[in-house]
């Protein structure tokens, strides 16, 4: 037991760091959110050293419930990077809205996202999911006076809840066939003839947590939820809860139903064609650049579920790198979405308003191109390396129709892409301002540390990403 | 020249002055441009002027294992060098002629140029097969920016069909690369040019590439973004899209679908025959009725593309040759004609030929440089057009005499619209009041044309200077491709002799040497 302690200090560490953040704001009140803000970023960069420190243990604790592995380790440090960033992010955009249950739930999200990500237990997956998905429904409705987050919060839950239904009803299936919660266990047992309860469980719980990661045709929440909620947590739900719940699929498919291949792969395949598809078509209307981000992200983790659909070392590996990039790529965009405001100071969220937004802030206006370059995979940008790995791993898997229609659907992507970059950069100059000074030095700084990272510069840290990605991955197998 | 990375030198010069151009003014970021294509042309001369011919076939080779999965490899061979001098030379002039045309954000225009010359040079010296790729897709961002910035009344659209046409076709490719280094075990271009890949993967691997070379080269029925794309972007756009850009697909074919899929280039050689004659034909009778210059040369392009495409798929020594004389020679030929259209569309702004005749009275050093582009485009002997013309003519007989007829008369059609072209610009009566105001060539325009015709006259009277280095990595290309060449038509089948006469002990069938070009 003590020594199963040892082995979760991460955990730990975002426990107490949460309650202490709590009761600090219950009894200073809301005027210290400085305090909380920087309680948060204690306690999450010490979250993160703790996974640093234990990173290459192999270890399952609490009877089995939990591992810590690298691939659970990898999983959370881009978690906790990304929860990180948007508790930095959060204040200059609340303002006087800031209070101390930001910081606090994000805390307690990320814990719960954790859990997800180290959860080898249908038990502990759904704990995880939950601490995760409770603590998402209010920061979505964090801005408790403005009509649309409150609509998105409510929206989520309701939709969130009917998830969890699902995915609940495919683990009492699951449980009920194979006698067990445990990964491991399931997976022995489905060694033989598939029985049509073991089907449906395992079509249950992949679509539980297709919702999750907002694949089609689980999406239908993505694009309000996103446009409704303020923009911090718009990028919070865009990156971090997309990592723990993409790992979370990674482990359930690969570990608990893997030798069921026919069972999954049909599903995983279809998720992601659909999500590549629709992701781009849905895109192409949307006037809302959060909207847009939206339908991006579900078509972006179409090419991460190509990966999986591979099934192999390969394709998991390319689905941590593809994440990894994801995630630089959405907090760099999101954090130039916080920078629109006009001569008002008012958040601007229309993309026709952004016409010959490269001649008014010229800096940011290149680092989003970068962004939208490196979504849409096109080289020199970074964007292209992990898409060319999903495709890689599908190949090698020969699932090269997959692969082809994939990529040509990739097609369809540019296409929303390059036209808010013609937006920006062709169109003539539009009645709104966009005055200087809008970022911090912070926020610019990441700003262009991700857009240099993304353009050549990434491409020298493929060998390190590699065998990073390779070691996490090699736990699965 | 062993320890200078002259290779990697020319890719680091005009990346490092791009990002000056961006921060710079704009006069400072013209003369920044400038400078930076010169120092690369100068770089690009000492390469030539070091090249051993007839020595290794990969030349100037770095290798570094910066990336990983694969290599930052770079290298050349005569081809290679070929194409990289002639965009190191188009690229100053491409400045210069934008010198005045444009105003308007000049430091992201000179900086886009230059990337598009980082990536043009890139992709012809790269040797690693995921660098190639790299190379390849790059240039789509800065041609976007190009036309979609400074381009014409409809850039908007063509800057997206430029984009989602060729982006379309190459992710095929990369497709058919990874099934390529998964069964070679490499991304080593000279490695794999020497793996003998099963030949039903052949087939579906030279598909992948088809799809996406034939979009860039442009092939018939797939070429019409390039009118449109060609039509809207600047001037120096067009220049550097005819004269570069669009070698990029022949060199494709060149370079990997030729040496790397024999056995599939065999049996497709009558797809891209069929493909070749129906766009010489076609484009050429569809550029006689055009009325807008631009779209007119560039429909010119499409058709001198399919001469290479049939001139490679000769699978012969002289075909082969022929086309890359021809890849050259209309690199430099259509990059002069798109500038020669810029020169009076400065003056009166319209594209429309209706609205131009008689330049020939008042701008007569204008009009003998345009009639030295015509006839070398036509393809007149003493210019650089007629060697390629006759050499992969040659070539294309040898291997099916119905395809050569069909291409000439392509040419004879190029003559047609070429000329027409000239007479309604040049010739006729001066009556247009806008046109009398036109003055002719000032010192920067001859600065441009004088190289321009220069590299054309002497293509045409000494085509050896270029095909020298070219010819020992045509031979080995074409030494690839014998086992599976198909039989050409031009073999005369051995005639019945008459009985020989007594005492003369020569073997019958001597008779078929006459037929072959040979």
């Amino acid at each position: 037991m003590t020594a199963d302690l040892a082995l979760i200090w991460p955990e730990l560490i975002l426990t107490i760091g949460g309650l202490v953040t709590l009761m600090l704001g219950t009894y200073a009140g809301d005027r210290q959110v400085g305090l909380y803000q920087l309680a948060a970023m204690v306690t999450l960069a010490a979250a993160a050293a703790a996974v640093l420190a234990l990173f290459g243990t192999d270890a399952t604790v609490f009877s089995g419930t939990l591992s810590v592995d690298s691939f659970g380790g990898f999983a959370k440090l881009l978690i906790y990077a990304a929860s990180f960033i948007c508790v930095v992010i959060a204040p200059r955009f609340f303002k006087d809205a800031m209070r101390a249950e930001y910081p606090v739930l994000i805390l307690f999200a990320a814990l719960g996202m954790g859990i997800m990500a180290s959860s080898r237990d249908l038990m502990t997956l759904y704990v995880g999911l939950e601490l995760n998905s409770l603590a998402s429904y209010v920061l979505a409705s964090f801005m408790r006076s403005d009509e649309r987050s409150s609509e998105a919060g409510l929206k989520y839950f309701v939709l969130g809840a009917l998830a969890s239904g699902i995915l609940l009803y495919g683990i009492s299936l699951l449980y009920g066939f194979t006698g067990s919660t445990d990964f491991a266990t399931i997976a022995a047992a489905l060694g033989g003839e598939l029985s049509i309860g073991i089907i449906f469980g395992i079509v249950f719980v992949i679509a539980g947590l297709a919702f999750k990661i907002s694949a089609v045709p689980f999406h239908m929440w993505t694009p309000d939820v996103y446009e409704g909620a303020p923009t911090p947590v718009t990028a919070f739900f865009a990156t971090a809860p997309k990592v723990a719940a993409m790992a979370l699929m990674t482990r359930v498919v690969i570990g608990a139903v893997g030798p069921a291949v026919g069972a999954w792969q049909q599903i995983v395949i279809f998720l992601a064609l659909a999500s590549i598809i629709l992701g781009a078509v849905g895109a192409i209307g949307q006037k809302n650049i959060k909207r847009l981000l939206a339908y991006s992200s579900i078509n972006n983790v179409g090419y991460m579920l190509i990966g999986l659909a591979a099934g192999t070392q390969q394709g998991v590996e390319g689905v941590l790198t593809y994440l990894l990039v994801y995630m630089v790529t959405t907090i760099g965009s999101f954090l130039i979405v916080l920078q629109l405001r006009d001569d008002r100071g008012n958040q601007i969220e229309s993309i026709p308003a952004l016409a010959g937004y490269s001649q008014r802030r010229p800096g940011l206006a290149a680092a989003m191109a970068v962004f939208l370059f490196s979504l849409a995979g096109i080289p020199p940008l970074f964007g292209f390396w992990p898409k060319y790995l999903v495709f890689e791993a599908a190949v090698n898997a020969n699932l090269v129709p997959l692969a082809v229609v994939g990529i040509v659907a990739s097609v369809i992507g540019a296409f929303y892409y390059i036209a808010i970059i013609k937006t920006m950069y062709f169109d003539e100059k539009s009645d709104t301002e966009f005055p200087r000074g809008t970022g911090t030095v912070v926020e610019d700084a990441v700003i262009t540390a991700s857009a240099l990272w993304l353009s050549v510069i990434g491409y020298l840290f493929i060998g390190v990403l590699a065998a990073l990605s390779a070691t996490a991955a090699a736990v699965l197998f | 020249m062993s320890g200078v990375p002259i290779l990697s030198l020319m890719l680091a010069i005009p990346t490092v002055a791009a990002i000056a151009c961006l921060f710079a003014g704009d006069r400072n970021a013209r003369l920044i441009a400038l400078a930076a294509t010169l120092v690369d042309f100068a770089l690009g001369v000492m390469l030539w002027a070091n090249f051993d011919i007839g020595g290794a076939q990969w030349q100037f080779v770095e290798s570094a294992p910066l990336f990983g999965r694969f290599n930052y490899a770079l290298g050349i061979d005569g081809m290679a060098l070929m194409l990289i001098m002639l965009s190191v030379f188009l690229m100053p002039l491409c400045i210069l002629a934008s010198w005045e045309s444009i105003t308007k954000r000049v430091g992201l225009y000179m900086a886009m140029f230059l990337i598009m010359e980082v990536v043009m040079i890139g992709v012809f010296m790269a040797q690693d097969l995921l660098l190639f790729y790299v190379f390849f897709e790059a240039g789509l961002i800065p041609m976007y920016f190009i036309i979609g910035i400074w381009g014409g009344a409809n850039r908007i659209y063509a800057a997206f069909k430029f984009f989602l046409y060729t982006l379309l076709g190459s992710v095929l490719m990369l497709i058919a690369m990874i099934a390529m280094i998964r069964e070679a075990g490499t991304t080593d271009i000279p490695t794999l040019l020497n793996y003998n890949f099963p030949p039903e993967m052949q087939t579906w691997l030279w598909l992948g590439f088809f799809a996406s070379l034939a979009v860039k080269m442009p092939m018939w029925p797939v070429h019409t973004w390039l009118p449109d794309a060609h039509v809207q972007a600047p001037t120096a756009g067009s220049m550097i899209l005819a004269g570069v850009l669009l070698k990029l697909g022949s060199y494709g074919f060149i370079r990997f679908m030729m040496p790397m899929f024999p056995e599939a280039s065999g049996e497709f050689m009558w797809l891209v025959f069929a493909l070749s004659m129906v766009a010489v034909v076609y484009t050429s009778l569809v550029a006689l009725v055009q009325s807008d210059m631009k779209k007119l040369i560039a429909y010119s392009s499409v058709a001198h593309m399919a001469i290479v495409t049939a001139g490679l798929y000769a699978l012969n020594q002289q075909g082969i040759e022929g086309a890359l004389i021809i890849m050259l020679s209309h690199g430099v030929v259509s990059a002069a004609l798109f500038f020669c259209v810029g020169v009076i569309y400065d003056r009166l702004h319209t594209r429309e030929i209706d609205r131009y005749g008689g330049l020939a009275v008042n701008m007569p050093a204008y009009a003998l440089f345009f009639m030295l582009f015509t006839m070398a485009s036509i393809g007149l002997p003493g210019t650089s057009g007629f060697v390629g013309e006759f050499l992969s003519l040659a070539g294309i007989y040898e291997a099916s005499s119905t395809v050569a007829f069909v291409c000439t008369t392509g040419i004879i059609l190029g003559a047609a619209y070429m000329l027409y072209l000239y007479r309604r610009i040049v010739f006729g009566e001066l009556t247009k009041d806008g046109v009398k105001a036109m003055p002719d060539l000032n010192p920067r325009e001859w600065a441009i044309l004088a190289p321009l015709a220069a590299v054309a006259l002497w293509m045409g009277v000494y085509p050896e200077s270029f095909l020298a280095p070219m010819r020992g990595d045509v031979t080995t290309v074409v030494a690839r491709l014998a086992p599976a060449k198909p039989a050409g038509d031009a073999h005369l089948a051995a005639g019945k002799p008459k009985p020989a006469a007594a005492g003369h002990g020569e073997a019958p069938g001597d008779a078929h040497h006459a037929g072959g070009v040979q």
